[in-house]
């Protein structure tokens, strides 16, 4: 369970607002498979990912990016209970698609980046921090099954 | 770790566009860290933290200087920073999951100042030479 103050709350819907959010998750998952290219090996079905442009241009990154990032912006909504509403995607992440756990916090880290990078002079220490304890949550919750 | 001749261009391309803002920004990551990750501030109990500190400011500078001094050397990183590598072995000691910390927090400042020149391949030259040094830094410890 993560513990955000009221006013980390209020600051975390805040600025997810302001943001296009279906960009953010395109860009996260674009930079966790350019920036860590080992994280390509679950994706070898996505097409050409040969070069920094073929991923940020690739449909199948932009897509898959887009359904990642609506998973987690409905965390956001229940950041009381995430181990409960990542319970089934930690099942699926474990027996099926066999991700290790340490991809869940380098896309985290690949999720503040973006916002830092949209969000400019509003992504105050205050704000990072906010999203690092949500971003560390929902690792943590997506990793809970596992066996 | 092997930089390519892009991950050079890329790293030298944002450093010169950053300039003389990179003091501020070292400051900035220091702060970012000492904010998000509060046990980093235990290698610190000898400073004041709170906004805007001169020590704050004056040891970002040093950061800085040190990072600069590594891009000019990016083919004999163990060379230029066998000083720095000496005194974070014996004298420093600073457990080695922090320097990932540091290195995160200096990825969001640039991020964050610099949009337009934070691409993707920057990005990952940049991590590429952050962990570079990392590792450098932290080689000497055993």
């Amino acid at each position: 369970m993560v513990h955000l103050t009221d006013a980390e709350k209020a600051l975390v819907s805040g600025l997810w607002g302001k943001v296009d959010v279906d960009e953010i998750g395109g860009e996260s998952l674009s930079s966790l498979l350019v920036v860590y290219p080992w994280t390509q090996r679950f994706f070898e079905h996505f097409g050409d990912l040969s070069s920094a442009s073929a991923v940020m241009n690739n449909a199948q990154v932009k897509a898959h990016g887009k359904k990642v990032i609506h998973s987690f912006a409905d965390g956001l909504k229940h950041l009381d209970n995430l181990k409960g509403t990542f319970s089934s995607l930690s099942e699926l992440h474990c027996d099926k698609l066999h991700v290790d756990p340490e991809n869940f916090r380098l896309l985290g880290n690949m999720i503040i980046i973006a916002l830092s990078h949209h969000l400019g002079k509003e992504f105050t220490p205050c704000a990072q921090a906010a999203f690092q304890k949500v971003v560390a949550g929902v690792a943590n919750a997506l990793a809970h099954k596992y066996h | 770790m092997v930089f390519s001749e892009d991950d050079k261009r890329s790293i030298k391309g944002i450093w010169n566009k950053v300039g003389g803002h990179l003091r501020e920004y070292g400051a900035e990551a220091l702060e970012r860290m000492f904010f998000v990750y509060p046990t980093t501030k235990t290698y610190f109990p000898h400073f004041d933290l709170s906004h805007g500190s001169a020590q704050v400011k004056g040891h970002g500078k040093k950061v800085a200087d040190a990072l600069t001094n590594a891009v000019g050397h990016l083919d004999d990183l163990p060379g230029a920073l066998s000083a720095l590598s000496d005194l974070h072995a014996h004298k420093l000691r600073v457990d080695p999951v922090n320097f990932k910390l540091l290195s995160h927090c200096l990825l969001v400042t640039l991020a964050n100042h610099h949009p337009a020149d934070f691409t993707p391949a920057v990005h990952a030259s940049l991590d590429k030479f952050f962990a570079s040094v990392s590792t450098v830094l932290t080689s000497k410890y055993r």
